[in-house]
């Protein structure tokens, strides 16, 4: 989130698109009734589905999965059309006056430079010219045909209200009371908030559903002001965490990158992270990633990290594919070429799609560990349970060692939320058995096998040998330990580059925050932008003054937001180009003519003019980007693509099946399906009753939602010949599952290009472990593709077919 | 360890009858000090209270978990209750239908207790000690590194990666254990790392 949870009450327009926060965070939507309530804010969803969420909105509009691109481009559309734009946010704080190369176009539903064998583009006309002074040209009053602001317009303008209504069955009259909603937001003084979870993220799009919308947030002066931004809400306690501390394939703690082999030695991997500023004056805070780098690695390797080692870069895996996310990992295994495999806290047989290829694959391990608080289907992957996990168990020859984790309540640290805050927890009871922390395990693992690397050698040992690993108690590390090291602390005494003789940090203390890192590796930092976490003041994450001046929803001193206890990203943004609040009623921070102060911590330097440094400082231009230059796979403006499997052909492009960039493999384009064969629009989604396939576990949950169900329409039901209550068979190109029918007045079939389109829904809460009834999950069903820049697999539109059935066999 | 005073630290205080000191490094004088002493102690006053965060949606609603027996004491302690803090700014004390069920979540049947062990073709978990298991998974993890670890590519350039073993890493353990985890599991040269936020 850009935003935070208690800020939403300052919105004055909440759309839930994407998401279903009702159902799916229930306390933090209580931030939304507030702002219903006390501001009279309105709330608009647009969904498949009249969720619990859409219940209590002030419009509901309809729309098919997976065409939520074209729906937003076509507000946008709308907002230009009215010139309902925030203009001097839109002309300085984005890069609408920017001019774009002339070999940059598109033409047929895809961009300049697409080879279609590749499934890639080559995107080097998405870029800016670069003028003599190696600064990128604009025309600040946007006549320019080739400026940003005319390519955009000429790019969305097919998405008309008739063309909106063909693609997402929206009808035209309900998309233009949404579009005319949201574009009154235009006024600096009127405040809309996107809230949006797996609803957005889970579609070979997925990346650019988000992004149409920031650019319409960007476009109505949204984003860095209260109660706007884009909030992403997130689906687990600490999903944030474990992005932020880099556990993805792809990444380095703090969003730095892992090298490719490409990327030979540590000077050509900076050669292309120099991030040198775009626009004269600007911050491009990027600046300092080699200190960023250079800190992490002095905290993985200590001492074994020096300057003429180039700090252990060779120690650092280095990839040959853009990422060995979870899609492709499995894809190997398939093909017999993973031996190992790890869950911790992880229950892939549920949550990976077609469920059927998973077993297949985990099959084909010679091990698998899982950590785990909970029996998982996972470590009981080889356990025949009917028709709910229909294996040849003696003929699975893969070994799994099972081990018991403790839960939250046993356990202590810290943990991220959606609004970046930090806080911290204590462990409250004992755990059951000999349940372990994860420290202790993880630990335990390391100090084995580097036990095992000093006696005996074997392939390159120094990166294991030399890991920093200097706990009080090597065999289990605190977490006060571990946070103090992402903190980071001076390796030798830090003095001021300007004035050495005066002294910044003692050797050995803890930094204040990341603006100390060095890039010499006299400072280490696990995670830079979790830098001040637990400096010398204390453990900040701890902090329970719940304070509020003028009751903002900021609670600055209340744990510690990344970065730099920051409540509200870009917010330099809430404010004109004087400085001055857009709407003074809901000041973040001012200019007072020599430096920025208010209710938050700046996100700009403390004494940047405000008509010299733009409010985007992590990027190269100070301003944001409506057009994305060559950073997103797919395009640098997003267009309408249909999911891989649709009930209708693409209406703009009918050749172009699904994202054309998004990875596939071989054998899953065999398994995709088709609408001849299976006509109707599944999708899935949480319960509020349910976390994931947690609380099955819990006999309070699982009385509250015993048994698993698809939701259909009364208009379906009647064509298929299915009854309220009755089983029914619902199956996909990759498998099938059996549920009792939930014939619902809440999804209604949409006219989609002159068709009627059926959705199925499919909720996600069960399987064969636990309290609850067995079940099934949309796993099972759901095709082996992911978005097309960051592989999230697409659970959120497929196509099944359904029938009346029995009952399954092994309850 | 944050020492600051909630609701019900108070009333545990006051209502065990602690000593007067105690009352008055509070600010209390003694009459109020002899008020409280004789008041009958509330059932939660002869627990232990515990800050902590719901484990489920990154809300992260605030939660107060009371214990009998203090696990930071040494002692062996069983989660008795838990609810919403009302000090948290969030939640406000509230819960929704998940975490208002927290505590029979601590406590499902289906918890784990002890190091299992499936052996290759067979129907069942046999119990293991951690040694057994953890020496078990380190060899096995050696064994496959030396086998299959890249330490160079075919142009000779080092690229130390690990292709044949994965991990996934879990999304509600604390940044610490994130943090431990991705050393470990980076330093051994492994690639395929990933969380739920890829799906």
């Amino acid at each position: 989130m850009t935003n935070a949870w208690t800020d939403i009450k300052n919105s004055d327009l909440v759309v839930v698109m994407g998401g279903n926060a009702a159902e799916a965070h229930p306390c933090g939507f209580k931030w939304v009734t507030e702002a219903k309530a006390h501001r009279g804010a309105k709330l608009i969803v647009v969904d498949p589905r009249y969720t619990r969420t859409a219940s209590v909105a002030d419009y509901y509009a309809p729309i098919r999965q997976g065409t939520d691109i074209a729906f937003l481009n076509g507000v946008i559309k709308y907002c230009i059309d009215n010139d309902k734009v925030q203009w001097e946010y839109t002309k300085n704080f984005t890069n609408a006056a920017y001019i774009v190369k002339d070999g940059f176009g598109y033409k047929d539903g895809l961009f300049t430079g697409y080879d279609e064998t590749k499934r890639d583009y080559d995107r080097s006309s998405w870029d800016y010219v670069i003028g003599d002074d190696g600064f990128a040209v604009v025309d600040m009053t946007l006549q320019h045909p080739r400026c940003v602001w005319n390519l955009l317009k000429e790019h969305v303008s097919i998405y008309t209200p008739e063309m909106v209504e063909r693609i997402c069955g929206t009808p035209k009259d309900k998309f233009l009371k949404v579009a005319e909603m949201m574009a009154e937001c235009s006024s600096p003084t009127k405040n809309m908030t996107s809230m949006y979870a797996l609803g957005w993220t889970q579609h070979s799009s997925g990346s650019q559903n988000i992004r149409t919308m920031a650019m319409l947030q960007l476009i109505l002066g949204n984003i860095g002001v209260r109660g706007g931004g884009m909030n992403a809400l997130r689906g687990h306690s600490n999903i944030q965490g474990l992005t932020d501390i880099g556990l993805l394939s792809h990444l380095l703690p703090g969003y730095l990158n892992i090298p490719t082999e490409k990327e030979v030695d540590f000077p050509t991997y900076m050669s292309t992270r120099g991030f040198k500023p775009l626009r004269p004056g600007q911050t491009s805070y990027w600046q300092n990633y080699k200190k960023f780098f250079v800190s992490f690695q002095k905290a993985m390797w200590g001492a074994a990290a020096t300057p003429e080692n180039n700090f252990a870069y060779d120690y650092l895996p280095k990839l040959d594919v853009p990422a060995y996310d979870v899609l492709r990992i499995f894809e190997m295994m398939d093909e017999g070429k993973v031996n190992g495999y790890f869950c911790q806290g992880f229950n892939p047989v549920l949550a990976f799609p077609n469920r059927g290829k998973i077993t297949r694959s985990l099959s084909k391990l010679k091990w698998l560990v899982t950590m785990d608080p909970l029996e998982t289907e996972t470590s009981h992957f080889w356990e025949n349970h009917g028709d709910y996990n229909d294996v040849d168990t003696a003929s699975i020859q893969t070994e799994v060692i099972q081990l018991p984790t403790t839960c939250f309540a046993e356990e202590e640290g810290s943990l991220t939320n959606s609004g970046r805050w930090i806080q911290w927890h204590w462990p409250a009871g004992s755990p059951p058995g000999e349940a372990q922390h994860d420290n202790w395990i993880m630990g335990q693992i390391f100090l084995r096998m580097r036990e095992l690397y000093r006696k005996e050698g074997g392939a390159f040992p120094d990166p294991i040998l030399n890991l920093s690993w200097d706990y009080a108690n090597p065999q289990e590390p605190t977490a006060e330990e571990l946070a103090k090291e992402i903190n980071g602390r001076a390796i030798t005494q830090l003095t001021d580059p300007t004035d050495p003789t005066k002294v910044q940090v003692e050797a050995g203390k803890l930094l204040v925050n990341f603006s100390q890192l060095r890039d010499d590796g006299s400072t280490s930092s696990g995670c830079w932008i979790y830098s001040g976490c637990w400096n010398e003041h204390g453990n900040n994450m701890a902090r329970r003054d719940n304070h509020d001046p003028d009751d903002t929803g900021a609670y600055l001193n209340w744990t510690f937001a990344w970065p730099l206890n920051r409540r509200t990203l870009y917010n330099r943004a809430s404010a004109d180009m004087n400085g001055k609040p857009w709407d003074p009623a809901r000041k973040i921070i001012e200019w007072d003519g020599s430096k920025w102060s208010g209710y938050d911590v700046p996100d700009i330097a403390p004494t940047a003019k405000p008509q010299d440094v733009g409010p985007f400082i992590m990027n190269q231009e100070g301003v944001s980007r409506l057009f994305a230059r060559g950073l997103m796979r797919d395009g640098p403006f997003p267009a309408h693509y249909e999911p891989f499997e649709t009930p209708i052909p693409n209406v703009l492009n009918p050749k172009i099946r699904g994202n054309p960039v998004a990875r596939v493999f071989q054998n899953d384009v065999k398994q995709f399906g088709t609408a001849d064969e299976f006509p109707y629009a599944a999708t899935s989604y949480r319960l509020t009753e349910h976390f994931h396939y947690w609380t099955k576990h819990n006999p309070v949950n699982a009385a509250l939602q015993p048994e698993f169900f698809v939701e259909i329409s009364e208009e379906l039901a009647k064509e298929k010949g299915i009854e309220l209550g009755g089983w029914v068979r619902v199956w996909s190109k990759r498998g099938s599952i059996k549920a009792k029918a939930v014939v619902t007045k809440r999804i209604r079939p949409l006219m989609c290009d002159g068709k009627a389109v059926h959705v199925v829904g499919i909720p996600l809460h069960w399987g064969f472990m636990g309290a609850a009834k067995k079940g099934f999950g949309p796993n099972s069903l759901t095709p082996f593709v992911g978005d097309a820049n960051i592989e999230t697999p697409e659970y959120k539109a497929f196509l099944v077919n359904i029938e009346p059935t029995t009952a399954p066999v092994g309850v | 360890m944050n020492m600051e005073l909630s609701r019900r630290s108070f009333l545990k205080v006051a209502g065990a009858g602690v000593a007067g000191t105690t009352l008055g490094s509070m600010g209390f004088g003694d009459a109020e000090a002899a008020v409280a002493a004789h008041v009958r102690p509330f059932k939660l006053a002869t627990t232990t209270e515990t800050r902590n965060t719901c484990t489920y949606c990154s809300v992260a609603c605030g939660i107060l978990i009371y214990s009998k027996g203090d696990v930071r004491k040494g002692e062996t302690a069983v989660i008795t209750h838990i609810e919403g803090d009302a000090d948290h700014p969030t939640n406000r004390g509230t819960l929704c239908p998940k975490g208002a069920a927290l505590k029979d979540f601590v406590h499902a049947p289906t918890r784990l207790k002890y190091p299992m062990i499936r052996k290759a073709g067979t129907d069942k978990f046999e119990r293991a000690s951690w040694d057994q298991a953890l020496d078990r998974i380190a060899r096995l993890m050696k064994d496959d590194r030396d086998a299959n670890f890249i330490a160079k590519n075919e142009k000779g350039v080092p690229v130390n990666r690990w292709t044949t073993v994965g991990f996934l890493a879990a999304s509600a353990t604390s940044n610490e254990t994130a943090y431990a985890t991705y050393k470990v599991v980076r330093s051994a040269g492994i690639v395929a790392f990933d969380n739920q936020a890829r799906v």
